[in-house]
């Protein structure tokens, strides 16, 4: 169960970032600083039950992605509070973490530990994230001369291995050739069944369509509605072609 | 306890890290590891040749003296400038898992920690050559190096957070360590100031510079004072680090 209240995410825009310290002070002393805040996500609320395969959808830049990670909790909301009972899992982008000088194997391991399993874990389940990812002859090549197809692949199998009780998905499913297309949703269906509640992203209609119980719309940071799918995908595909 | 829980929960990918550090610097050279050992062993030679005909003739065991000197503020060096950068380099890792961001700093400090270690030994081989006894004094290195790396991390923390938002902070940092290491005796000696000694108590490397030249050099473990004064440096520091970096670690998350 996932109850997200009034979640509002800020982000600061403007001669920030790249100005230096010497022009931060001028600037800040004429009183010129020109700070423009950008409000990504407005009084956000929701409520998921356990075992609902939620999709979220919305335009570009309708802030999907910064309720995913506040959802992962990588972003503590800047107001408003989330709720979430149990292990969450978070596939935001497949390659995060990985690094291109090191083997295959030693990615495993990296990026293993990097979404939080133990070394245990990763040894007793190396054998099939390998096996799973079709990459058996590529152990011990560096990350870097794969193709983008097998690097998601890899990815995917590595993720894919736990059963959290929350899974966190932004646009990952759609990864690999059509065979292996296959096997992850299959995988996919196989991690829900076990009472995994899902929330996903992705800008696939068809995919949300055939996959989501419910299905939440955003636009431009506000929530335009949560409801069945047909309805929320009808009235989004409507509002698309405005 | 708190820490041992913490430590246990991030073991795995702390060790990770460290292991991705050290990999990717060593990789595709050939000698490999021996490099982190031979490179500053080359520096002192080139050191020792142009200052030793100057200080040495004044300075025993003017080589020993030079490596304590050498060895520390490498240490620093390369560990502040490390810690500086960690959380930069690794954005694109924490803004899409879920992992504490600290962990890329410490790791980065601990890999820093290991060259120094191995530094260290080529510097009892030559503590050994030079033919100075090695004592159980020796043990009390121990703490220098304790309250250095709480330093460290304390400086690694404050710059991390400054970095993230101010870019030019490396290139003032890098003036400030070019500065600090001319400030330091590490070459020369210091009766060079004459009796303006107090302003080498400023400079928190003196303390680990001299701490480890009494040891090694002249067999004295320097005063209770002097190990008090050390701690609190490194104490301060360590807590202005945190609070900075609790203050802002998660902050520039929200600055696109």
């Amino acid at each position: 169960m996932i109850d997200v209240n009034n979640v509002s995410v800020r982000y600061i825009m403007g001669d920030f970032k790249d100005i230096g310290i010497k022009e931060y002070l001028i600037k800040k002393a004429k009183g010129q600083m020109m700070v423009k805040e950008f409000w990504a996500l407005r009084d956000v609320s929701f409520h998921v039950e356990k075992g609902t395969l939620l999709g979220i959808i919305g335009s570009n830049g309708s802030g999907k992605s910064t309720i995913l990670k506040v959802l992962a909790g990588i972003m503590p909301p800047t107001k408003g509070s989330i709720t979430a009972n149990g292990s969450v899992a978070a596939l935001l982008e497949l390659g995060a973490g990985f690094d291109g000088d090191l083997t295959v194997k030693e990615n495993v391991y990296l990026r293993g530990a990097l979404l939080g399993y133990t070394r245990e874990f990763v040894d007793n389940e190396y054998e099939n994230i390998i096996e799973f990812s079709e990459l058996r002859e590529f152990e011990d090549a560096a990350f870097k001369k794969l193709s983008s197809g097998m690097k998601s692949k890899l990815a995917f199998s590595l993720a894919s291995r736990v059963n959290p009780d929350i899974l966190v998905l932004d646009e990952v499913l759609s990864v690999g050739d059509i065979r292996f297309r296959k096997k992850s949703e299959n995988r996919m269906r196989e991690m829900m069944s076990g009472g995994t509640t899902t929330i996903l992203v992705s800008h696939s209609m068809a995919q949300i369509r055939e996959m989501c119980t419910q299905v939440v719309w955003l636009e431009k940071g506000e929530m335009r509605g949560i409801g069945d799918t047909k309805t929320m995908c009808d009235m989004y595909e409507k509002y698309m072609k405005k | 306890m708190n820490l041992i829980n913490l430590y246990k929960r991030h073991k795995f990918v702390f060790t990770e890290l460290v292991k991705r550090d050290f990999k990717k610097k060593y990789k595709r050279s050939f000698l490999g590891v021996l490099w982190s050992m031979l490179a500053p062993l080359f520096t002192l030679l080139v050191l020792n040749f142009v200052f030793g005909t100057f200080f040495g003739r004044t300075q025993e065991y003017y080589t020993i003296y030079l490596f304590s000197g050498w060895l520390i503020f490498q240490y620093y060096n390369d560990a502040t400038n490390g810690a500086m950068n960690s959380l930069m380099a690794n954005a694109s890792i924490f803004s899409k898992v879920k992992v504490p961001k600290y962990m890329f700093l410490f790791s980065r400090v601990a890999s820093s920690s290991i060259n120094f270690f191995l530094t260290l030994v080529i510097y009892a081989v030559f503590i050994v050559a030079y033919g100075l006894p090695i004592t159980w004094k020796f043990i009390t290195l121990l703490y220098p190096i304790a309250c250095m790396f709480l330093l460290i991390l304390g400086i690694g923390l404050i710059l991390s957070a400054l970095f993230v938002f101010f870019r030019d902070v490396q290139y003032l940092y890098g003036v400030f360590s070019t500065a600090l290491m001319y400030a330091t005796p590490i070459f020369y000696t210091t009766d060079i100031l004459g009796d303006k000694q107090w302003i080498f108590y400023l400079n928190p490397l003196y303390y680990y510079v001299t701490y480890f030249r009494s040891v090694v050099i002249d067999g004295v473990i320097p005063s209770i004072e002097f190990h008090g004064v050390m701690l609190a440096v490194s104490l301060l520091l360590f807590g202005i680090g945190c609070w900075m970096y609790k203050k802002y670690n998660y902050k520039f998350l929200y600055y696109v």
